[in-house]
C-alpha cells in the first residue's frame, strides 16, 4: 500500500482491481467539478482509466455551494459531503487529500505534489476552481480576516462567532450576503459593505436590489451601499474597516467576499494558453491535447463561468469527448437563487435591457413582489424574481428553450398557472370568468359584485368606481381588474382618466403626491415599487417629478437623485444651443456693486466669454461657457461674494424690483428693500417649475409684477398681493389674493403661498396653469381664510429653507462633484494615426 | 490583440445612468453611458436632432432623453425612438476588469466620417 499526504481509501495503482485500465488519468482538484468529471467518465466507461485525485483540501468531495446553509447552522459537513471514502474505494479512486500539486511537467507526463511526491498520467484534468478575491487594501493579512470559499473559512467564521461582537462583510454579492445572513444568525452584528449603489447587483437589477436591502436591513443587518474599503486597521488582529469617506466601522471578524477568479497559477507555470481562464475547446480540452479542464478555473468561448450548472454541463461534455461521443460544451445559460432563509430572489440571463429589449414589469407591494422579464423578439431572456419566484424555473425553461411566447406575451408575468390556463388568454376573458363574490380590491374589500354595480350605478370611469365603491382607490394594484371590468360593462363608453404622471405609471401626479406622504415613501425605488411602476427605472417624465415630490415631502431627510434631475439642475447652469452654458449669479433684488461687476468682467475675459447680457429679471447672464470651466468660474464668483442664481433651475429666479420710495418720487415702500428680503427668504428652494416674485414700489408697476408667479404692488396704504402671472407662452395677469398692512405679512405670505404651490402643483406646472386648475377661490380659502393654516404652510417654507439655503457652486467649486464637469479621456486621432505610419 | 481597444478610464467614474465623455483632438465628443443594468454605450454626443449634448440627458433603460428638445435616442442603436427620426453614430465600447475599453478602429471610423 502507498498512502501519501492524507490520503484516503488510496489504492496503488499496482493494487488497483483488473477492471481498471491501463491509461491513467491524474485530476488535480477534489472540488465538485473534478469529481462529476470523474462520476460522469465513470457512468460512461468505469474501466478506461486509473484514476488518481489530487485535492488541497483534507476532505473528501463535498457540496460548496451547501457551505452556507453549514454556516447558518441548518446543515453539518457530513449532510454536504458529496463523495465518500467508500466511493474513492468503490471505485479504485487514489485520492491525494491536502496535498496540492505544486508542479506540471508535460514533457514528462507528470505532476508533482507539494509533498514532493510525483505522478505520471496518459491524460491529466485541471479542475482547480477558482480563488476568492483579496482586495489589496492595507491590513488584508491582519488575522481574522478571512474569505468564504471552503470549511476552513467556515470554521473560522464559526469560531469568530462563538465569541460574538461585530463582524463586518466586505462584498454584497451572493456570498458575501450569505456569509452575512449566517454570521447574523449565530448572533454577530453584522454590517455589510458593498462598493456599487445596490445588492447583488450581478444578479439582480435596481428595483430588486432595493427590496433585497430593505428586508435585510429588517433583520437587524446595516447595509452600506457606495462604500468603498480604504484599510482594513488592527493592532495585532483585525479590529475595524475604515472606509475612504473617513468613517471606520469596528469588526473582529472581515470576510472578504467580494468575488471569484479562476485559479489558472498551474497552468500558466505550465505554458497553458490562458486568458481569464485556462482556455479550453468544446471538449474541454486545453492548448495541450493530453490536459483537459473543467469548472471555475477554465474560460470557454470567452466566457468563464462561477456557478455550479454551468460544471455539470462542462462535465457532460468532457467525458462525452473523452471515453464516448463527442457531444460538445456550447457554454451555459445560468439562474441564481439567494440561498437565505426567508428571502426569495431568482434571477436568470440578460435583464440589463439593450438591443430591442421589452420590460413587463409586474410589483405587488402588498406582498412585496417584483417581477421583471425580459423579452426579445418574442423570446424570454431574462427574468429577476422577488418575493415570489415559485415560476422561476418555468422562465428558465423558456429562455433556454427559447420559446417564442407571443401568444402568451399578456400573462406570462402573472407565471405559468395563469399564462398556460387555458382558454383564460385574454385578461378581460379573465375576468369576466370571475364569480360575483370573487375579490377585486384587497385593500377595501371589494367584490367584483360590487364593482360591476357602481359601474352600472353610472361610475364611467377609473376614478368614478374609486370614488364610488373604493375598489383601486388605495395601493391601486387592483386597478387593472377594474380597468377591464370597466371595459366589459361599457365597451367603447369607458370615460379615460386623468393624465398619469408618465406612460410608466397608471397614478395621477396627485395621486403620486398623496401616496408619497400618506405610505412615507421615501426613495425613488420605493415609490416604484408600492405604487407599482411599469418600467425597471422610469423614464426622464417621471424621475425628476418622483425626486422633486420626495424632495418636497420630506426635507432635510430625502437624498437627492442627481441622475434624475435636468442637466442644468445637475450642472448647475443654462445648457444652451451649442452645449456651453451661461451662468446667472444670483443680484439681491436687483442690486450690485463695484466688486461684483468687476469679478463678472473678469470671468468673461479670463473664460472667453463671448457674451454678457441683462436678463429679464435684471441680472447678468455671462454666456458660452464650456462644460469643463464651470467650476472654476463658480469659484471665481464665489470669490466675489455671489452664490448661484438658480437661473437654471425648477425654483426661485429672480425677484424684480423698482427703485420704490428710496429715489423715485412716486414710490410709497421701500419695494427694493422688500424684494431683497424676499429673495434672501426664497432662494434656494426647489419647486415644481421655476418661480419669479416681484415687487413695485406703486401702482405705475415698474416692475411689472402682474406678470409674475408672485408680485407685490406696494401702496400708501401697504401691500397688494398679486399671484399666478405669466410672461411666459400664454400671457396671464395675476388675480388679487388680498392686502396686507406691513411688510412682514408681505413675506409671510410670500412663504405661505410657495409652499401651497410646492406641495400641490404638479411638477412642470406653473403657478398659472395651476391656479386655473384649481381655482383662486382654493388659493384664497388656504393662505387669506384660515390664517392657522396659513402660518403652518409658512412655518414648513421656512424649515425646509433651512435645509436647502446653502449654494451649489461653493460645493462643486469645492471639489465635490467635480470630476462631472471634467473629461473622461482625450482620444487624438492624428497622433494615432501617425504612429500607424502607412495612413 | 491590444491596441485595438483603448481604455478610457476606471468604471466606476460613469454613474449609474450616468455619463461622461471623451474630448477627440478634432473637436469631437463621445459619450459613454452607464445604464441602470450596467450596460455601456458610446455614441457621438450630438443628438441628430440640433446637436444637443446626448452626455448630459437623463438615461432610463436604454434610452437617453436630449436635453435640448427632448428627443429620445436608443443607446444601443442611435437612433431616435418614438415619432422622431434620425441616428447618431454608435461606437463599440466594453468594460474589462473595472476599465472602460473603446474600439480604436471604430473611434478612427467615426471621426474621419
Amino acid at each position: 500500500m502507498d498512502f501519501q499526504g492524507t490520503g484516503i481509501g488510496a489504492e496503488n495503482r499496482d493494487d488497483a482491481p483488473d477492471t481498471v485500465g491501463t491509461q491513467r488519468l491524474v485530476v488535480i482538484g477534489n472540488g465538485m467539478a473534478g469529481c462529476r468529471a470523474v462520476e460522469e467518465i465513470l457512468a460512461r466507461d468505469p474501466g478506461r482509466f486509473r484514476i488518481t485525485i489530487f485535492g488541497a483540501e483534507p476532505h473528501v468531495n463535498y457540496n460548496r455551494i451547501m457551505l452556507s446553509p453549514v454556516l447558518a447552522g441548518e446543515k453539518s459537513f457530513d449532510e454536504i459531503v458529496i463523495n465518500d471514502a467508500a466511493w474513492y474505494a468503490d471505485n479504485g479512486i487514489e485520492l491525494v487529500a491536502g496535498d496540492p500539486v505544486a508542479a506540471i511537467d508535460r514533457a514528462a507526463r507528470t505532476v508533482t505534489a507539494n509533498s514532493g511526491r510525483t505522478v505520471g498520467y496518459d491524460r491529466l484534468l485541471i479542475a482547480t476552481g477558482s480563488d476568492p478575491f483579496i482586495i489589496p487594501v492595507p491590513g488584508k493579512d491582519l488575522p481574522g480576516v478571512i474569505s468564504f470559499r471552503d470549511m476552513k473559512d467556515v470554521d473560522a467564521m464559526l469560531a469568530a462567532a462563538d465569541r460574538g461582537g461585530d463582524a463586518v462583510v466586505i462584498g454584497g454579492g451572493l456570498l458575501g450576503l450569505e456569509a452575512a445572513h449566517g454570521l447574523s444568525l449565530r448572533g454577530m452584528k453584522v454590517t455589510v459593505l458593498h462598493l456599487m449603489p445596490t445588492l447583488m447587483e450581478r444578479q439582480l437589477d435596481e428595483a430588486a436590489g432595493w427590496l433585497l436591502k430593505t428586508e435585510l436591513e429588517r433583520r437587524g443587518q446595516t447595509i452600506l451601499t457606495g462604500a468603498d474599503t480604504a484599510a482594513i486597521v488592527g493592532d495585532g488582529k483585525v479590529e475595524g474597516v475604515a472606509l475612504k469617506d473617513g468613517s471606520t466601522i469596528p469588526a473582529s471578524l472581515v470576510v472578504m467576499a467580494v468575488g471569484i477568479r479562476p485559479s489558472t497559477a498551474l497552468a500558466r507555470a505550465a505554458g497553458l494558453a490562458v486568458g481569464r481562464g485556462i482556455q479550453v475547446d468544446d471538449h474541454m480540452v486545453t492548448s495541450d491535447p493530453a490536459i483537459l479542464a473543467v469548472g471555475e478555473c477554465v474560460e470557454h468561448d470567452g466566457q468563464v463561468y462561477g456557478l455550479v450548472a454551468p460544471l455539470w454541463e462542462m462535465c457532460r461534455a468532457l467525458a462525452d469527448g473523452l471515453v464516448a461521443e463527442p457531444s460538445g460544451y456550447r457554454g451555459s445559460v445560468t439562474s441564481t437563487k439567494l440561498k437565505v432563509s426567508g428571502i426569495d430572489v431568482f434571477s436568470a440571463g440578460d435583464f440589463s435591457g439593450g438591443d430591442g429589449a421589452e420590460d413587463i414589469v409586474l410589483r405587488d407591494a402588498a406582498r412585496g413582489i417584483y417581477k421583471r422579464v425580459v423579452l426579445r423578439e418574442d423570446k424570454v431572456v431574462g427574468a429577476v424574481l422577488y418575493g415570489d419566484t415559485a415560476d422561476g424555473s418555468w422562465y428558465f425553461d423558456l429562455l433556454r428553450k427559447g420559446d417564442d411566447v407571443s401568444s402568451i406575451r399578456d400573462l406570462i408575468i402573472f407565471g405559468q398557472a395563469f399564462a398556460q390556463g387555458g382558454g383564460q388568454a385574454d385578461p378581460k376573458a379573465a375576468v369576466a370568468a370571475l364569480s360575483d363574490d370573487a375579490e377585486i380590491c384587497g385593500c377595501n374589500g371589494v367584490s367584483k359584485g360590487k364593482v360591476v354595480a357602481s359601474i352600472q350605478a353610472g361610475a364611467c370611469s377609473l376614478d368614478a368606481v374609486r370614488a364610488t365603491c373604493k375598489a383601486s382607490a388605495s395601493c391601486g394594484s387592483c386597478t387593472g381588474l377594474v380597468e377591464n371590468l370597466l371595459a366589459l360593462a361599457l365597451g367603447d363608453a369607458v370615460e379615460s382618466g386623468p393624465k398619469t404622471i408618465c406612460k410608466c405609471s397608471s397614478f395621477t401626479h396627485d395621486d403620486v403626491r398623496r401616496e408619497i406622504v400618506a405610505q412615507e415613501l421615501r426613495s425613488i425605488p420605493e415609490v416604484m415599487q408600492k405604487l407599482h411602476w411599469t418600467t425597471p427605472d422610469g423614464c426622464s417624465s417621471c424621475r425628476p417629478a418622483l425626486n422633486y415630490y420626495l424632495l418636497c415631502a420630506w426635507p432635510g431627510a430625502y437624498v437627492d437623485d442627481q441622475q434624475s434631475r435636468f442637466v442644468n439642475e445637475r450642472l448647475h447652469a443654462n445648457i444652451q444651443k451649442d452645449g456651453t452654458y451661461s451662468v446667472v449669479p444670483r443680484m439681491w433684488g436687483g442690486l450690485t456693486n463695484p466688486r461684483e461687476l468687476r469679478a463678472i468682467a473678469d470671468v468673461v475675459e479670463k473664460y472667453d466669454a463671448p457674451m454678457v447680457k441683462v436678463t429679464g429679471g435684471q441680472r447678468l447672464d455671462i454666456f458660452g461657457i464650456r462644460k469643463e470651466d464651470l467650476p472654476a468660474v463658480w469659484a471665481d464668483l464665489n470669490a466675489a461674494g455671489m452664490v448661484s442664481g438658480h437661473a437654471y433651475g425648477k425654483a426661485l429666479r429672480t425677484v424684480k424690483t423698482c427703485v420704490g420710495s428710496e429715489w423715485c418720487r412716486f414710490g410709497t415702500q421701500d419695494s427694493t428693500g422688500l424684494g431683497v428680503k424676499a429673495e434672501k427668504m426664497s432662494w434656494g428652494s426647489w419647486m415644481p417649475h421655476k418661480f419669479k416674485i416681484a415687487v413695485s414700489g406703486c401702482p405705475r408697476n415698474c416692475a411689472e409684477a402682474t406678470i409674475k408667479d408672485f408680485g407685490v404692488i406696494c401702496v400708501d396704504s401697504g401691500y397688494e398681493l398679486h399671484v399666478g402671472g405669466n410672461g411666459g407662452i400664454k400671457l396671464r395677469g395675476t388675480d388679487l389674493l388680498c392686502k396686507v398692512a406691513t411688510e412682514q405679512q408681505a413675506l409671510d405670505h410670500i412663504a405661505a403661498f410657495i409652499q401651497l404651490y410646492r406641495e400641490e402643483a404638479w411638477y412642470l406646472e406653473r403657478t398659472a396653469p395651476w391656479i386655473e386648475r384649481v381655482g383662486i377661490d382654493h388659493v384664497r380659502r388656504r393662505i387669506v381664510e384660515d390664517a392657522v393654516g396659513r402660518e403652518a404652510l409658512t412655518a414648513r417654507f421656512l424649515f425646509s429653507q433651512s435645509f436647502s439655503q446653502d449654494d451649489p457652486w461653493a460645493a462643486r467649486a469645492a471639489g465635490k462633484d467635480r470630476e462631472q464637469h471634467a473629461h473622461l479621456g482625450e482620444f487624438r486621432p492624428l497622433e494615432i494615426l501617425a504612429a500607424e505610419g502607412a495612413r | 490583440m491590444t491596441g485595438d481597444w483603448i481604455d478610457v478610464g476606471a468604471l466606476v467614474e460613469i454613474p449609474l445612468r450616468g455619463a461622461r465623455t471623451i474630448k477627440a483632438a478634432n473637436g469631437e465628443e463621445i459619450a459613454i453611458f452607464r445604464t441602470a443594468g450596467n450596460r455601456l454605450y458610446a455614441l457621438v454626443n450630438r443628438c441628430p436632432h440640433k446637436q444637443g449634448h446626448l452626455s448630459q440627458g437623463i438615461v432610463h433603460g436604454d434610452a437617453v432623453t436630449c436635453p435640448l428638445h427632448n428627443w429620445r435616442i436608443s443607446l444601443s442603436t442611435g437612433e431616435a425612438l418614438g415619432e422622431d427620426e434620425g441616428c447618431v453614430p454608435t461606437i463599440p465600447v466594453r468594460a474589462d476588469a473595472g476599465r472602460i475599453l473603446i474600439s480604436r478602429i471604430a473611434m478612427l471610423a467615426t471621426l474621419a466620417a
